[in-house]
C-alpha cells in the first residue's frame, strides 16, 4: 500500500511528533540543497512559509483541530496568482508582475495555513511538454536528471517528485499535469473542467485549462480534490464538486467495475509503455472488474483540434501583454504601437509566439470557417464518442504519453513530435473529463511509466477508487532519491 | 436630379445599473482616474468575467420597449482588437446571437425604422491627454453598453433627429439609462449614403463615428449628404469609409483607410456560460415596464381629451409626465393642469435638464390641491392662476396663500347687492348695452368681479346683470 504523505504529516502534526516549523523547516532545507539541481522552483518563500507554520504551531498548541491541509508543505505552479508574490508564468512579460489578488485555490488552501514552499517551474504560459520552454530553464526529472520533469506543469512534478514539497497544484490544458506526473513517476489529476475554480489561473487555454493536484499517492490527490473542488461564484464556468467528497469512496472494491480500452489509444505507443498498461488491465481483473473494449475513431481529430482552439484561445488571452499595466515592457520605441509590438516580440519566447500567430490565423476571417469552427464541430463529436464510451464502462484505461520523460534538449529539437506525445491527454481536455495519471511501470533506464484513468464528468470519485484500487494492488511506486525522506 | 438620404445608426447607450458588467465596481461616472476599478475590470491576468444579470434585464427592457423579439438563447463573444484603453486587448461582446432582435421605433409621420439588433457590451477606458503624454483612465472599462443597431430606414435628418430623441425618450422613461450625450453616456455612429430619388438600389456608405449631440448628428449629416451629392454630381464615387465629424469646422474626415480596416477575430468567450432567457422571465420584465411615452400620448389624446400637442409636450419627460398624472389625479379635467403645466410652470423650467428632473417648486400634491379647489367652485381661474405664481415663489400649499375669506363663496344675495351697484354706479354703460352695445355687458361684470375680488361667477353676474337693467 503506498501510504498518504498527507495523512501521516497529518498525524505527526497532531500527535506532535514534529512541530510544523520543524517539518517546513526540513522541507526549506531540502529544497535550497536540491533545487540547483532540479531547477523546480523559481520563487521561494520561506519566510511566509515558517510564519503559516507558526500559526499551525499555536493552533496545535492550544489544543484546537487542525484541518486535514494545515501546515502541509506545498507548492503552486507559477500560473497560479498570489497575492504579493511574484507570479511570472515563467515568462520574461511577467518576470516581475506581483498580483495584487489570490487565486480562488490558494484563497481556500491559504485560510487552511497551508505552508507555501514557493511557486514552481513551467512552460512559457504553460505551453510545452518538456518545461523547457520556461524562462528560467527546464525542470529536471528527478528519477534522472539528464531527462525533462515533462510540462508544463514540470516544476510542481519535479518538486514533488523530488520530495521538495508534500503536493503542489498544477493546471492541465492538453495534459500539462497527467504528462509530467507520468514522467516523474507520480500522481496527477485533471478534474472535470468547472470542478475547480480558475479564478487567478493565468489563461491559456480557458476552455480547456483547469487546475488539479500532483502528488506521490492517490490518496492525496484525493484529499487535495475535495479541500479545493468548491463552486466559486467568481468563474462563471465553475460548477465545484457534485456528490459525495471522493476520499468517501475511494478504497471501495471495483467488483464488477467495467474498464474500457480503446484500441486508438494504444496506436503508436511505445512498446514498454503498451506492456504496462496491459499489464496494469490484468491487475484489474484479478480485483474483480471487467475489462471492455471500444473504439474511438474520434480520436483521431483529437491533436488538431486542440491545437486549433487552443491557440485560438491563446492568442486572445494573451492579447494583454502589452507593457502598458503592469510586466515587462520594451526599453525604447517610437510610439505605442511600437512599443506593444516591441514589448511582445521581446518579452515572449518562440514557442508562446508561435501558438500566438497559429491562434491569430486559424480565426482570421476567411480562415475562421476552415479551422476554428470544424475545429469546434469536431469538439462536438469527440465529446459525444466519451459519452458513448461511458454507456459500455465506467473508466478508461490509457497510456498518459506514448513514451517516458524525454532527455534534455529533445522537445525542443523535434517541436512536431513533441506536439504528437500529447495524443493520449489532449482528449480528456477537449472533452471536459476528469483523468488521473498514475505510476504503472519503469522502463529499462528505470525512467517511469504512467497511466491514465479517464471518468464520465464530475466522476473524479470513480477514477480515484480505480486508481487507488491498482496503485494498492500494484504497490510500484518508487520514491526517488531527491529531497525530504519522511 | 433630386436626391434622397440614407441613413441608419448605431446608438450606444451605457446603462444605468450601480454595478459594472463583469464586475462589483461602481459605474458612476467621473471619479478620480484608475478609482472605480478592481483586477476583473483592469483585466488582470487570471482574473474571470462574471455577468451581471441586471445587465441583461435592462438590455431585454430596452429591447421590448423598443418591440424586439428577446432571444431565449445568447452568448457573449470576444471582439479582438489591440489599444491602451482595451485592459484585456478584446472587448466582450455580442457577435452573431444578440439579445435582442427585429424591433421597430415609429415616427410621428407614421413611418417604422426598424431595429436589427441590441446587444450588450462592456464600454473600454479612456485616453487621457496631458502634457504631452498619454495616460489612461479605467473608470469607464467595464460599464454596460447596449448597441442598438437599426436598419437604413432613415430618409430625412429630421427622421434622424427624431429616431435619436424617441430613443433617448424611451431609455429614459424604462430608467435603463439617463442618455447623456454630453457626459457620453449615449453616443451614436451614423451609416450614411444618397441615392437619386425614386432609386430602390442603396448607394456606397459611409459611417461618421462617435457623435454626441443630436445638433452635431443634424449637421454632420448634412454635411455629409451634401458632400456625396457633390461628388456623385461631378461624376465621381463615395469611398467606403469610417469618418470623424469636426463640430468646429463642420466638417468630416477620414479616420482609417481601408487597408487597416480591422480584423476582430470574434469567438465566442470561453469564460462566459450561455444566456438563457426563457419566455416567463422575459413576461414578468414586460409587466416591470412602466407606461410608454406613445401609450401615454394615446392615452392622454383619447382618454383625457388632451390637445395632442399638449400631450406631447407631456410626455417627453418622464418626471413631467408623472408629474402630471399626479396633478391631475382626481380632479375633473385633466386640461386645467396641463395648462396650468405647460402655462405657468415651464416657466420657471430653463434647460432641457431641468426639465429632466423637473423638480419644480411646487409640488405636484399641492398642485392637486389647487384644482380641486377650482372644481369645488371654491376658487376661481383668475385666482387660481395668480395663486399659483406665490407658489412657484414660495413653495407654500394653496391653502396657505387664499384665506377663508376668499375662498368663501359669494352667496346669491351679495351677488345679487354688488350687481345692482354695477348697474347703479355705472349709467354710462346701462344706456350703452340698451342701445344695443353687446360688449358694454362686460364693463358691468368687469365691475362685479373687481368688488368681489374675483370671488364671484362671471357667468351668473352677467345674467343677473342683464336681468336688472331689464327689468329697470
Amino acid at each position: 500500500m503506498i501510504e498518504s504523505k498527507i495523512v501521516k504529516l497529518h498525524k505527526m502534526l497532531e500527535e506532535k511528533e514534529i512541530s510544523c516549523k520543524e517539518l517546513t523547516q526540513r522541507y526549506i532545507d531540502a529544497l535550497q540543497k536540491d533545487n540547483a539541481q532540479l531547477n523546480a522552483y523559481v520563487t521561494t518563500t520561506p519566510e511566509a512559509a515558517l510564519e503559516a507554520a507558526d500559526k499551525v504551531d499555536e493552533k496545535i498548541a492550544k489544543g484546537e483541530k487542525i484541518d486535514i491541509l494545515e501546515g502541509i508543505p506545498m507548492t503552486l505552479k507559477d500560473n497560479i496568482s498570489t497575492d504579493g508574490i511574484r507570479t511570472t508564468c515563467c515568462s520574461k512579460i511577467l518576470e516581475d508582475y506581483v498580483p495584487i489578488y489570490d487565486a480562488t485555490v490558494w484563497k481556500i488552501l491559504k485560510s487552511q495555513n497551508a505552508v507555501l514552499l514557493g511557486k514552481t517551474n513551467m512552460d512559457e504560459f504553460a505551453m510545452g511538454s518538456s518545461c523547457e520552454n520556461s524562462y528560467f530553464g527546464g525542470a529536471k526529472n528527478p528519477h534522472n536528471i539528464e531527462h525533462v520533469a515533462g510540462g508544463s506543469s514540470g516544476g510542481v512534478a519535479s518538486a514533488v517528485g523530488g520530495n521538495i514539497a508534500v503536493y503542489g497544484l498544477g493546471s492541465d490544458t492538453g495534459g500539462s499535469i497527467r504528462q509530467p506526473a507520468s514522467f516523474c513517476g507520480i500522481v496527477g489529476m485533471k478534474p472535470t473542467y468547472g470542478a475547480i475554480s480558475r479564478y487567478g489561473l493565468i489563461a491559456y487555454a480557458s476552455s480547456f485549462d483547469q487546475i488539479g493536484p500532483i502528488t506521490t499517492s492517490v490518496e492525496d490527490a484525493a484529499i487535495v480534490y475535495d479541500v479545493i473542488s468548491k463552486y466559486d461564484k467568481m468563474d462563471s464556468t465553475s460548477q465545484g464538486r457534485k456528490g459525495a467528497p471522493v476520499c468517501d469512496t475511494l478504497k471501495n472494491d471495483i467488483k464488477g467495475m467495467k474498464i474500457g480500452l480503446a484500441r486508438e489509444y494504444l496506436d503508436g505507443v511505445r512498446d514498454d509503455v503498451r506492456q504496462s498498461v496491459e499489464q496494469a488491465a490484468e491487475i484489474y481483473k484479478s480485483l474483480g472488474a471487467e475489462i471492455v473494449y471500444f473504439d474511438l475513431p474520434a480520436l483521431k481529430y483529437a491533436l488538431p483540434v486542440y491545437y486549433i482552439l487552443a491557440c485560438a484561445e491563446a492568442s486572445s488571452n494573451l492579447g494583454r501583454y502589452d507593457g502598458i499595466r503592469y510586466g515587462y515592457k520594451a526599453e525604447s520605441y517610437r510610439d505605442v504601437n511600437d512599443m506593444i509590438k516591441k514589448t511582445r516580440s521581446t518579452g515572449f519566447g518562440d514557442e508562446v509566439k508561435k501558438r500566438i500567430l497559429l491562434g491569430t490565423y486559424v480565426l482570421s476571417s476567411g480562415y475562421y470557417d476552415a479551422y476554428y469552427k470544424k475545429a469546434q464541430n469536431l469538439r462536438g463529436t469527440i465529446v459525444n464518442s466519451f459519452k458513448n464510451a461511458f454507456k459500455v464502462c465506467d473508466v478508461i484505461l490509457a497510456p498518459t504519453v506514448p513514451m517516458t520523460a524525454f532527455e534534455n534538449g529533445h522537445a525542443v529539437s523535434d517541436p512536431v513530435e513533441t506536439y504528437l506525445t500529447d495524443i493520449c491527454t489532449v482528449p480528456v481536455n477537449i472533452a471536459g473529463l476528469p483523468g488521473i495519471s498514475v505510476p504503472c511501470g519503469y522502463n529499462a533506464n528505470g525512467m517511469p511509466i504512467g497511466m491514465q484513468l479517464i471518468g464520465n464528468t464530475f466522476e473524479e470519485a470513480k477514477i480515484l477508487n480505480a486508481a487507488w484500487q491498482y496503485e494498492n494492488a500494484a504497490n510500484i511506486y518508487k520514491s526517488s532519491d531527491f529531497g525530504v525522506k519522511l | 436630379m433630386k436626391y434622397e438620404l440614407v441613413a441608419g445608426f448605431e446608438t450606444h447607450v451605457e446603462l444605468a445599473t450601480n454595478t459594472k458588467i463583469f464586475c462589483s465596481c461602481t459605474t458612476q461616472f467621473g471619479g478620480e482616474p484608475n478609482t472605480h476599478c478592481c483586477p476583473v475590470c483592469i483585466g488582470l491576468p487570471g482574473t474571470l468575467p462574471k455577468l451581471n444579470k441586471k445587465v441583461v434585464e435592462y438590455a431585454i427592457k430596452a429591447g421590448l420597449a423598443t418591440n424586439c423579439e428577446i432571444a431565449e438563447i445568447s452568448k457573449m463573444d470576444r471582439k479582438n482588437y489591440c489599444y491602451p484603453d482595451l485592459p484585456k486587448a478584446y472587448q466582450i461582446s455580442q457577435f452573431d446571437m444578440p439579445l435582442c432582435n427585429h424591433g421597430y421605433i415609429e415616427l410621428s409621420n407614421g413611418r417604422k425604422i426598424r431595429i436589427l439588433r441590441i446587444h450588450i457590451e462592456e464600454d473600454a477606458g479612456k485616453l487621457v491627454h496631458s502634457h504631452g503624454s498619454t495616460m489612461v483612465d479605467y473608470n469607464r472599462g467595464g460599464v454596460p453598453l447596449i448597441e442598438i443597431v437599426s436598419e437604413p430606414d432613415i430618409r430625412s435628418i429630421d427622421e434622424a433627429r427624431e429616431y435619436v430623441e424617441k430613443l433617448q425618450l424611451i431609455m429614459r422613461y424604462i430608467g435603463v439609462s439617463d442618455c447623456k450625450m454630453q457626459e457620453g453616456s449615449m453616443r451614436c455612429d451614423v451609416n450614411i449614403s444618397v441615392r437619386p430619388e425614386g432609386s430602390e438600389k442603396l448607394g456606397t456608405r459611409t459611417e461618421i463615428k462617435n457623435m454626441n449631440s443630436i445638433n452635431f448628428i443634424a449637421k454632420a449629416m448634412e454635411y455629409e449628404f451634401n458632400r456625396q451629392v457633390d461628388l456623385i454630381e461631378s461624376g465621381e464615387k463615395v469611398v467606403q469609409e469610417t469618418l470623424r465629424y469636426d463640430d468646429v469646422t463642420n466638417t468630416t474626415s477620414s479616420m482609417r483607410g481601408k487597408e487597416d480596416a480591422n480584423d476582430y477575430r470574434y469567438f465566442r468567450d470561453p469564460d462566459l456560460v450561455t444566456i438563457n432567457v426563457p419566455k416567463s422571465r422575459v413576461k414578468e420584465i414586460a409587466t416591470e415596464l412602466p407606461e410608454l411615452p406613445a401609450q401615454k400620448l394615446e392615452r392622454y389624446v383619447n382618454d383625457l381629451g388632451l390637445p395632442e400637442k399638449d400631450a406631447q409636450l407631456l410626455v417627453k419627460y418622464r418626471k413631467v409626465a408623472e408629474y402630471f398624472e399626479k396633478a391631475s389625479d382626481g380632479t375633473k379635467n385633466a386640461k386645467t393642469a396641463a395648462n396650468f403645466i405647460i402655462g405657468q410652470i415651464f416657466r420657471t423650467v430653463e434647460n432641457e435638464s431641468e426639465k429632466e428632473k423637473f423638480d419644480v417648486n411646487v409640488s405636484a400634491e399641492n398642485l392637486n390641491e389647487l384644482i380641486k379647489l377650482i372644481d369645488g367652485g371654491k376658487v376661481r381661474m383668475n385666482l387660481a392662476k395668480s395663486t399659483l405664481d406665490k407658489m412657484l415663489e414660495t413653495g407654500k400649499k394653496p391653502s396657505e396663500l387664499i384665506s377663508e375669506s376668499d375662498m368663501a363663496m359669494l352667496d346669491e344675495s351679495a351677488l345679487t347687492e354688488l350687481c345692482k351697484q354695477a348697474v347703479e354706479s355705472n349709467p354710462n354703460a346701462v344706456n350703452d348695452y340698451k342701445n344695443g352695445k353687446e360688449k358694454a355687458i362686460k364693463a358691468l361684470v368687469g365691475f362685479v368681479m373687481k368688488n368681489s375680488r374675483g370671488k364671484a361667477d362671471a357667468v351668473a353676474a352677467e345674467s343677473k346683470i342683464k336681468s336688472i337693467i331689464i327689468n329697470n
